[in-house]
């Protein structure tokens, strides 16, 4: 009892504030193309595992909700013209939070939900990571709850759905139920590249696809997995609080 | 080294029965390949320890064109076969005759009939008709006895899987898990991609096993042909490897201690994976270590700093768990709960050849870096800790002597590291046609095996991948009856199973 004391006394505080976080100099982030003219070789198109690099009139686009941040296209293009950002903050906004579809909406969903959120996970086919990710927000270090966000039992308890995977067909009709089951106004997020594109692994014959193909979907936080601190991104820009 | 003998299928349980020696000697994988364009067969291969130590024997059965598509079913012999077969039923079918319970396992309820995917004739675009199967699953009957169904979907941040509880009272009689729910076909994805294009999918079968997939599927490539790969690569596996074994091992304390209650341990054990964890991130821009390894060695080198870093993060993380451990081991309410819960018989866990540290807590002395050393183990000294009571208190301490041995082997690795310059990836020879290999890796839950055969053009025509939670799932279900319901969580914490890797 006392070695326990002493050692909670020892470490004290170790939880950080969202704006604190630092990123490593090696970590892979948002692909940054630059103005240089593109010798057409198209060999980042061909390296990219999941598609997410097209050739647009000379222009290279990147589709970063389909990207894992593994670095192939960076390796491969001659002219350099491709760079890993240390940029995590990829999420973007959708459906009920989408600034096209009218501001009135969302805000009435941010001042129901706003101040403190309850979420319920929702793996429809992950490999874990970000799975793994997720329990991570409940560490000491992120503690997810100095935001006022806890994640709860049941999808009748949640706010919103955090949805993990590209969605299986076996579980694709457990997704659907879990969406009926939470109450509304409620919010879907789709986390990682499989949730958000559906396209990591192909097309499968035990595949339905990205997750906004079965439900609607506001938030998108791409990555491969997307590193804690990106998943906090997303959430605190779905409630508007950044 | 791989011996390999070659039967019709129909002689297949003979073969098995001489080569596992009456069912003596651990199954691995068992697997079906669908070979009609290459010599007209179906064939059903079956992976198991060699009779000397270091080796692997493999039995081939052949099916020939024209012939009934059915092998006598290996699991009366061999009770580890039991779920080998019913995916070679669900995804070839093939059937193993005198299976005792042919119920699908990994297609379900939607999947309709005489609709095999992994046959090369499976269109890869057709998803299929649903068609609502009749579910089925055996009942305990008795006076009192109720059914506790849970999941696939989870109170806590969990993978998806089933499990339906038969109980009398508060006491569990039968466990009958349904799993498969994440599975997405990976090994399909992988066919017609090169390997240099498939490791990217084979590393994100699994988050918290990335590393060990990569290492055994590069291995399996590297098989194919004769290369060698850099020593200072090598090194940098094992780094990598360790590395995944140690931010498992750590994070899993913390969580059998959630199991329990006891929130000081599972606090302190999430802190000290998130060290870890971003420790990855700065050796190599990823937390779970992606992107690394590949075919012919290692993607990226570690500069010296980077290494140098590994030695203090160790020397930091030492100190640090063993206070963790003593925390845990003097708290009573700990060992309340996990001395005497979740026993796993040593001769259930050699019956069902599990593996890793479940196996290793229930008595059997096993472990491939040791016995079939890769990568550069066979030039680093380390124990392989062996427990004897199998409950879920020796999976726990038996994670505490690995985490030690992990550190040991990383603080020997980063020695051999300064001392190694020089490539860190070689070109890999073409393959001969239809060559295939198999590559393996201990990870942090067992024995990794992957099996890739590459057809004319160098593209995987079939890639198999068995990993660690394969066999120790069905464990599971003999480890839990016996136990109140809410030690659960518990047990299953202890065994630590990924469901992502099984379901693939």
């Amino acid at each position: 009892m006392l070695r326990m004391l002493k050692k909670i006394m020892q470490q004290g505080m170790v939880t950080e504030d969202y704006f604190m976080s630092s990123v490593p100099a090696r970590f892979r982030g948002r692909l940054e193309v630059s103005d240089q003219k593109c010798r057409d070789c198209v060999k980042c198109v061909e390296s990219c595992p999941t598609g997410a690099i097209k050739l647009r009139k000379n222009k290279i686009c990147v589709d970063h909700d389909a990207c894992i941040f593994c670095g192939r296209c960076v390796d491969v293009c001659e002219k350099k013209i491709l760079r890993h950002t240390l940029n995590y903050e990829c999420a973007h906004l959708k459906g009920q939070l989408d600034k096209e579809a009218g501001e009135a909406v969302a805000k009435k969903i941010r001042s129901v939900l706003g101040r403190s959120l309850a979420i319920r996970h929702v793996d429809a086919g992950s490999c874990n990571a970000c799975d793994f990710e997720m329990s991570a927000l409940l560490n000491p270090v992120y503690d997810i709850t100095q935001y006022g966000i806890e994640f709860v039992a049941s999808p009748r308890h949640a706010d919103m759905l955090m949805v993990t995977g590209v969605v299986t067909r076996n579980l694709r009709s457990a997704l659907e139920t879990v969406l009926q089951a939470t109450p509304t106004p409620r919010l879907v997020m789709a986390v990682g590249a499989c949730a958000c594109s559906g396209k990591v692994f192909g097309d499968t014959y035990a595949q339905e696809g990205a997750v906004d193909k079965i439900v609607p979907v506001d938030i998108y936080v791409p990555g491969c997995p997307p590193r804690p601190q990106a998943l906090l991104y997303g959430l605190l820009l779905a409630l508007d609080r950044l | 080294m791989i011996k390999t003998k070659e039967v019709a299928a129909s002689g297949l349980r003979a073969a098995a029965n001489a080569i596992s020696k009456g069912g003596k000697i651990p199954l691995h994988a068992m697997f079906a390949n669908d070979e009609r364009s290459i010599n007209g067969n179906f064939c059903v291969y079956v992976l198991f320890s060699g009779a000397e130590s270091g080796d692997f024997s493999m039995i081939k059965g052949w099916i020939a064109d024209g012939q009934p598509l059915e092998f006598p079913s290996l699991t009366p012999l061999l009770p580890a076969a039991a779920w080998y077969e019913r995916e070679i039923h669900d995804l070839f079918g093939i059937t193993p005759v005198g299976h005792p319970d042919l119920r699908p396992l990994v297609l379900r309820d939607n999947w309709p009939q005489d609709c095999y995917p992994m046959r090369k004739d499976f269109d890869k675009n057709s998803k299929g008709k649903s068609e609502p199967q009749e579910e089925s699953h055996p009942h305990v009957h008795g006076e009192g006895v109720f059914e506790v169904p849970v999941g696939p979907i989870h109170a806590g941040i969990i993978e998806p899987g089933h499990f339906c509880f038969s109980q009398a009272g508060e006491n569990m009689i039968h466990v009958d898990p349904t799993l498969f729910f994440t599975h997405r076909g990976v090994e399909k994805s992988l066919e017609g991609l090169t390997a240099t294009q498939a490791i990217f999918r084979v590393e994100r079968t699994c988050g918290a096993c990335s590393v060990s997939h990569a290492l055994s599927f590069s291995q399996a490539v590297e098989s194919l042909a004769p290369s060698e790969i850099p020593v200072r690569a090598l090194y940098i596996r094992v780094l990598t490897a360790e590395l995944e074994r140690l931010y498992n091992h750590v994070g899993d304390i913390g969580n059998i201690c959630a199991g329990i209650g006891f929130a000081v341990g599972t606090s302190q054990g999430a802190r000290q994976k998130e060290m870890l964890m971003r420790f990855n991130e700065e050796l190599t821009g990823g937390r779970f270590l992606r992107g690394l390894i590949v075919p012919g060695g290692v993607a990226f080198d570690i500069p010296g700093d980077l290494i140098r870093q590994a030695s203090s993060v160790i020397n930091a993380l030492e100190k640090d768990f063993e206070e963790l451990v003593e925390i845990v081991q003097e708290s009573s309410g700990v060992q309340d709960r996990v001395r005497r819960t979740g026993i796993l018989p040593r001769q259930a866990a050699a019956e069902l050849s599990i593996v890793g540290p479940a196996a290793r807590a229930s008595g059997m002395d096993i472990d491939l870096r040791r016995d079939h050393p890769y990568a550069a183990y066979d030039q680093l000294s380390f124990k392989v800790p062996v427990r004897i009571h199998g409950d879920v208190e020796d999976r726990l301490l038996l994670r505490v002597a690995e985490v030690r041995e992990s550190c040991s082997i990383i603080k020997q690795t980063v020695s051999a590291l300064a001392e190694t310059r020089g490539l860190i990836k070689i070109e890999l020879e073409p393959a001969a046609p239809w060559a295939s290999g198999i590559g393996w890796s201990e990870s942090a839950r067992g024995a990794n095996f992957h099996w890739v055969m590459l057809d004319a053009k160098q593209k995987i025509y079939r890639c198999f991948i068995r990993s660690a939670s394969y066999p120790n799932w069905p464990a599971l279900a003999v480890a839990a009856p016996g136990n109140i319901i809410p030690d659960f969580p518990l047990i299953n914490k202890s065994f630590e199973l990924c469901y992502a890797c099984l379901d693939r």
